[in-house]
């Protein structure tokens, strides 16, 4: 049995930091979507809300929140919490609703209003818990990216300019995106002249947090065909594994890895495992792919990811950002959308985002960004706490 | 440096000698090593132990990466006034064959390491308070 749902419509509240409440975002997003897919809101029969979590704030019980919003009809709901890729576990929720039978046409959603300033933890002495523990030592986010990047620099050879080339890459792009949120063309020289936050990253080499919604409507095949969509873009895959001990690389909010001192037990990155499902679910691999739209929490992170996707062998993913490869226009165009670097993360709605992107370009419907001729794209994102996801689009 | 006492800002997680060493735990069962301790459960998927013992880590690894902090963090980070950056390493313990975060040393910069270089353990003061001297594990390129 062919485990693909069809993409009937997407739609995205544009990325900002507007201040209103997350559940105007997803509101607007799923609106468009329903109007993209041609289906009348009453029709849904399950509602898949990408949560987020603070401090407890009721309002992020995603899927009932934005069911009311859109008016009780009785659809079923679910809300899915899995970080950065809480999107893609939505998603997953929807399509084995309308595997089984249970639904025929789902909407997906997510929408997130981010806070000011930093996230920290909150406060006391409170060494069981590893948030605490790290930001006490003095160990942010950026670090973690840092790290990373600054390992790729003496392992490989990567420079600032290639992580800077990143940056002015994207936001070339970006600056076509209707919806991203930073809609300037910087330079390599404006990067350079960023402070730097943690070396070797500048400000413009990390993604920034946004407000922003985003909507998907999937049904059955059967049902895509029934309204005159069968030709409409589908969910190949969607992995949503989680990291296999010993995980090698030291991930936020932890203070160490896992050891592999145990006979039998390998060290292994989690990254490069969430693909691997994804193109074994779809029966294709790399060579199949047309674009990438991967989780850029900072410059450096492109270049990883386009190596956990295969799509370069390791150490080689800057040969091909100076090549030309990864631009628009390039043998494997990543990140056409712009990327977070123009859109900033907006955590519950990303992973989302990054599907209605390659919806569009499957369509054919991305106008300035157009990949020409895409028929297979894929998605690649990382959260904390294990969480993670890749979905691949086929037309 | 003022005469008040030392003792950790967190307790427990390392010794207080000249030549420290975190302390962990490790299963007796697999072998498997854990910073911070673990004492409920081992996390080897292959492994059903309960059984524990404390172990000090070694005190020495190869850098993994490193990177510096240029601005403060939030609490319950307590900066200096002014605030001065340090730098921090990801320190590869070959024995236990895990990664393990910590600051660098003042006086030591980004521009100082390099992946692979060897490190040490040692401790250093993370910050003051009315009473005493704060202080945790540090890594510190080791002596030629």
């Amino acid at each position: 049995m062919s485990k693909e749902i069809a993409i009937l419509g997407v739609g995205m509240h544009p990325w900002g930091k507007w201040g209103h409440n997350f559940v105007q975002y997803g509101v607007a997003a799923a609106r468009e979507a329903l109007a993209d897919a041609g289906v009348p809101w009453q029709d849904i029969s399950f509602v898949s809300g990408g949560a987020t979590i603070r401090c407890g704030y009721p309002g992020y019980v995603a899927g009932a929140t934005f069911a009311q919003a859109l008016g009780w009809q009785g659809a079923e709901v679910n809300t899915s919490y899995a970080a950065c890729a809480s999107g893609s576990q939505a998603l997953a929720a929807a399509r084995n609703k309308i595997l089984s039978g249970e639904c025929e046409v789902a909407l997906v959603v997510g929408a997130d209003t981010t806070p000011k300033g930093f996230l920290a933890p909150a406060g006391g002495y409170r060494p069981e818990d590893p948030d605490w523990v790290r930001f006490y030592l003095g160990i942010t986010n950026p670090t973690y990216f840092a790290l990373y990047a600054r390992r790729r620099m003496d392992l490989y050879g990567d420079t600032l300019e290639d992580f800077a080339a990143v940056k002015v890459k994207n936001s070339r792009v970006g600056s076509k995106n209707p919806r991203a949120r930073y809609r300037k063309c910087f330079s390599a020289e404006d990067v350079a002249a960023s402070a730097m936050v943690a070396d070797p990253l500048r400000l413009m080499d990390i993604c920034a947090t946004s407000d922003g919604g985003a909507a998907i409507i999937v049904s059955s095949l059967e049902y895509a065909r029934k309204i005159g969509k069968g030709d409409a873009p589908r969910v190949a895959a969607i992995s949503t594994v989680t990291p296999t001990f010993a995980s090698s690389v030291v991930e936020m909010p932890d203070i160490a890895t896992d050891s592999a001192a145990a006979a039998g037990v390998e060290a292994q990155a989690y990254r490069a495992s969430l693909p691997v499902k994804a193109y074994e679910e779809a029966g294709l691999g790399p060579s199949d792919i047309d674009l990438a739209e991967v989780y850029d929490l900072s410059t450096a992170l492109e270049l990883d990811w386009i190596e956990d996707l295969q799509l370069a062998p390791r150490g080689e993913a800057a040969a091909l950002l100076r090549a030309g490869d990864t631009a628009l226009g390039g043998r494997i165009p990543v990140n056409v959308s712009g990327g977070l670097a123009c859109f900033g993360e907006a955590v519950p709605a990303q992973a989302l985002s990054q599907v209605c992107e390659l919806t569009w370009q499957l369509r054919g419907q991305a106008g300035d960004r157009q990949v020409q001729g895409a028929k297979v794209g894929i998605t690649a994102n990382q959260g904390l706490f294990g969480h993670g996801s890749s979905v691949i689009v086929k037309k | 440096m003022s005469q008040k006492p030392q003792v950790p800002a967190i307790e427990g997680w390392h010794t207080m000698a000249a030549k420290p060493h975190l302390i962990g735990t490790q299963c007796e069962h697999c072998g498997t090593y854990f910073f911070p301790k673990q004492n409920d459960y081992c996390r080897n998927p292959n492994c059903d132990s309960t059984d524990f013992r404390e172990v000090e880590l070694s005190r020495t690894g190869t850098i993994w990466s490193y990177t510096n902090a240029c601005y403060k963090p939030p609490a319950p980070f307590v900066a200096q006034e002014p605030f001065q950056p340090y730098a921090i390493a990801a320190v590869q313990l070959e024995q236990e064959q895990m990664v393990v975060l910590g600051q660098v040393v003042e006086g030591v910069s980004v521009e100082d390491l390099k992946v692979g270089m060897p490190m040490e353990l040692v401790l250093e003061a993370l910050h003051e308070t009315d009473d005493d001297i704060k202080v945790t594990w540090k890594w510190q390129p080791l002596a030629q």
